[in-house]
């Protein structure tokens, strides 16, 4: 129970050097890089994946020793998963999902102008 | 900047304030001084990490944080029930009723329960402590530095006025300029942090730590509640620390995440905050019904009704927590097609929540009663909730959430669930755990009082409010000189002064029970009707908590042992016990990052950067070091089991 181990855990200092230089780097990407927007959240997505992965196999114990060869924690990472998509998804379909902008668009004759307020708001609501 | 720049003034009732603060603030270290207590203090207290003490200060910190946001309430009424007094403008009105929403959920109705599964969670499952003490620690202080940070505000740079759901726009820096909007955001984020910590480390306590032979559905009732409430925490929490972050990025550093201004969507705020603030209700809640069925369970003196039909309900519940976020924005004009899901969706809690209702009434019927005074909390509790609940079925239904929303039918409804439900909840729990903690009762008959009272003040002020809200008075509204509203608003603010009247009656009882009240002398203190494993210690707890773990294979374990004349005490099965050292580095790692936040508040960035890196490298400190605790001899284990057990 009380075994007093002094090795420096090498796997949590490296994983947390590149938890650090990941996010940094998307950082950087977003606020200074010159690279087209597509290409930033591509970059982002990987690193995002990346990040995902140094969390589970360097702090998350998947691949310790000591838990048998390393113990997948599968279900808390179900949910996790299953709470990121409902926040994703969620968040899409409330933010922009069937929105009717209020009480415009009933009325036929100013049709013109709607499409443009429609237009503007859907942009908006698309991020 | 000076002093003076920063501190509020201009307001009598803010002078009263700064006053009565500094006069406490000078009374405590010189009584401390004068007695001598400082040592105490600090090795008995501020370094413990003792899940026992840590519960106590909690739930002393929220009785505060109570009486905080209970005057704010009372100031708020008398400005409703008297509007021509001219007692508060309109700019302090704003900032109390954020502070009180604010201060009544984060730093008191979460802090107290929390404080309450600290000292019973480990006692129920046969742990001696935390499964990470040291974690426990920090979090204790993590909430209690936040919630201090927070309540400054009051006296030092103006306090936070846009809601305590702190809406986008305008919370952004553009609306609200200065440091109140900052305050909520750290006073927040830095105990929401202590939250999260104690999620995770309750989760893995009564998943790891549990005594040989219990598995999930051996344990307690309230537990389990506890187990459920854990899990919301850790999914839900995340959500507000990133909304916070990025609020405070907006204002600090001037992105444009929810600025009306350069493409940022101000609605995602409350997107964000509701997918947190929706289960953050499930969170109060749910430990609140595991209160109320240990104490139905315990003085029904019957084994809780269909116990599995309440674990899957508050599981079930905790799951659709997640998926009703929306009904608290059906207005922000979503088609109708999504307000439908989320309608349904919500008016689906309410059947796993009637399901638990009945079980309860399945408990009590044809039971012999005890009406102590937390049954008394507990059967009140009953019928008060079901208004609440009903009430909120009917705020689901989005189309008539269109009459009802922002109105004082909605606080009404609140008011209910969160009263009834959670403060009930924590006083019942206090009440029954009080001889668990201090070693004696609370007095029945001061606490008989204090129930009445409470509950009479309660319905008296909340009831009309459904009416209010009917009759179209909206929430966070400062001028009521509306005639028709007027005589509901005196009543509300009558029955507001009951509840004051209450609480005091209730405090009262605490002096007056630690200076008469006969000493425990069994660990079964409510008339051997205990049936769970905290019962079976001896009162006062010893600082490890069971000396030899017991064996428990069944739900309320403690009925059988009694039938059988066992105890959890087996000398000959004593070995030395492995117990964590007290520490001082949760207080001072918290301490810096406190003071990180208060620059941050200012945004004075080299206050900021330097408390950071206090934190950070009190943190450092603390990973080199080496020291795994002490044992407890079993010579030592003897004599104090011994002696405790009258042996
Ligand atoms: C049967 C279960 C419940 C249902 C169907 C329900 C439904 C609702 C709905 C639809 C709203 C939004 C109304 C509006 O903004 O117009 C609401 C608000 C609220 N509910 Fe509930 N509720 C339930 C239980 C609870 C419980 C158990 C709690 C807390 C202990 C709670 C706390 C709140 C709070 C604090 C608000 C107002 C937040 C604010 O706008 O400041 N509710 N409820
Ligand atoms: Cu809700």
């Amino acid at each position: 129970m009380a075994k007093t181990d002094k090795k420096v855990p090498m796997n949590h200092v490296i994983g947390f050097a590149l938890s650090l230089i990941m996010t940094l780097l998307a950082a950087w990407a977003a606020i200074q890089s010159d690279l087209p927007v597509t290409w930033v959240i591509v970059f982002i997505m990987v690193l995002a994946l990346l990040q995902a992965g140094v969390q589970l196999f360097m702090f998350m114990h998947m691949t310790e020793k000591e838990s048998g060869g390393g113990a997948v924690p599968w279900n808390m990472m179900f949910h996790g998963f299953a709470l990121a998509a409902i926040l994703v998804a969620g968040s899409l379909f409330t933010m922009s999902f069937g929105f009717d902008h209020g009480d415009h668009g009933d009325h036929g004759g100013e049709h013109e102008e709607h499409m443009e307020m429609d237009d503007s708001e859907g942009d908006h609501s698309g991020h | 900047m000076g002093i003076t720049d920063i501190l509020v003034t201009g307001e009598p009732i803010i002078y009263a304030a700064m006053v009565s603060i500094a006069l406490v603030s000078i009374a405590i270290p010189v009584l401390l001084t004068y007695f001598k207590k400082w040592g105490w203090l600090w090795r008995e207290w501020l370094t413990t990490v003792d899940h026992k003490k840590i519960g106590v200060m909690y739930i002393l910190s929220a009785l505060l944080m109570l009486f905080r946001g209970g005057m704010d309430a009372l100031m708020m009424r008398v400005q409703l029930a008297f509007p021509d007094l001219g007692f508060l403008d309109s700019q302090h009105y704003n900032e109390i009723f954020t502070t009180h929403g604010t201060v009544m959920i984060i730093f008191m109705a979460m802090p107290f329960l929390i404080g309450l599964m600290n000292i019973i969670v480990p006692l129920q499952i046969g742990a001696r402590d935390f499964a990470f003490p040291w974690l426990n620690a920090m979090s204790f202080w993590s909430f209690f530095i936040g919630a201090m940070l927070f309540n400054i505000s009051f006296v030092i740079g103006g306090s936070p006025d846009a809601g305590w759901t702190s809406y986008t726009p305008l919370s952004g820096a553009a609306l609200s300029p200065g440091p109140g909007q900052n305050f909520y955001l750290m006073g927040l984020q830095l105990s929401g942090i202590g939250t999260l910590a104690t999620g995770i480390n309750l989760m893995v306590t009564i998943l790891k730590m549990r005594a040989p032979g219990m598995k999930l559905f051996h344990m307690p009732i309230f537990t389990w509640s506890t187990l459920v409430t854990c899990f919301i925490i850790v999914f839900a929490f995340p959500i507000l620390t990133v909304a916070l972050a990025l609020l405070t990025i907006d204002r600090i550093f001037g992105a444009h995440f929810f600025t009306l201004t350069a493409e940022g969507l101000p609605m995602m705020w409350a997107n964000l905050f509701w997918m947190w603030g929706h289960p953050e209700v499930y969170i109060v809640i749910l430990p609140a019904f595991g209160i109320f069925s240990e104490i139905i369970a315990t003085f029904a003196k019957k084994r809780l009704f269909g116990y599995h039909a309440m674990v899957w309900s508050m599981i079930i519940i905790a799951l659709l927590s997640f998926l009703v976020w929306v009904h608290h924005f059906f207005t922000m004009g979503a088609g109708a097609f999504v307000n439908s899901v989320f309608s349904i969706s919500t008016m689906l809690i309410a059947v796993p929540t009637g399901v638990k209702i009945f079980n309860w009434l399945a408990t009590l019927y044809k039971s012999k009663i005890e009406f102590t005074v937390p049954m008394l909390w507990s059967l009140a509790f009953i019928p008060s909730f079901i208004l609440g609940g009903v009430t909120g079925v009917m705020l689901g239904m989005a189309a008539a959430d269109y009459q009802f929303h922002n109105s004082y039918f909605l606080v009404a409804h609140f008011h209910y669930v969160l009263i009834a439900g959670t403060v009930f909840a924590c006083f019942a729990g206090l009440v029954f755990w009080y001889p668990k903690m201090f070693g004696h009762k609370m007095n029945e008959r001061l606490g008989k009082w204090a129930f009445w009272i409470f509950f009479f003040g309660f319905h008296v002020c909340f009831f009309p409010q459904y009416f209010l809200g009917l009759d179209g008075m909206p929430r966070r509204l400062f001028i009521t000189n509306v005639v028709e509203w007027l005589p509901l608003n005196v009543i509300s603010t009558v029955g507001a002064f009951g509840m004051g009247l209450g609480f005091i009656v209730f405090v009262y009882n605490v002096y007056y029970s630690f200076r008469h009240a006969e000493r425990e002398k069994t660990g079964d203190s409510w008339n051997g009707n205990g049936r769970t494993l905290e019962w079976a210690t001896t009162t006062p707890v010893p600082f490890y908590n069971f000396a030899t773990v017991p064996y428990v294979d069944e739900i309320d374990p403690y009925v059988r042992m009694k039938e059988e004349g066992k105890t959890t005490y087996d000398e000959s099965q004593l070995k030395p016990i492995h117990m964590p050292s007290y520490k001082a580095t949760p207080i001072i790692m918290m301490a810096f990052l406190g003071l990180a936040s208060f620059g941050l508040v200012f945004e004075w960035m080299p206050v900021a950067i330097f408390g950071l890196i206090g934190g950070v490298a009190v943190m450092i400190l603390r990973s080199f070091d080496y020291d795994d605790g002490y044992y407890v001899s079993v010579e030592e284990i003897k004599r104090i089991e011994r002696k405790a057990r009258g042996l």
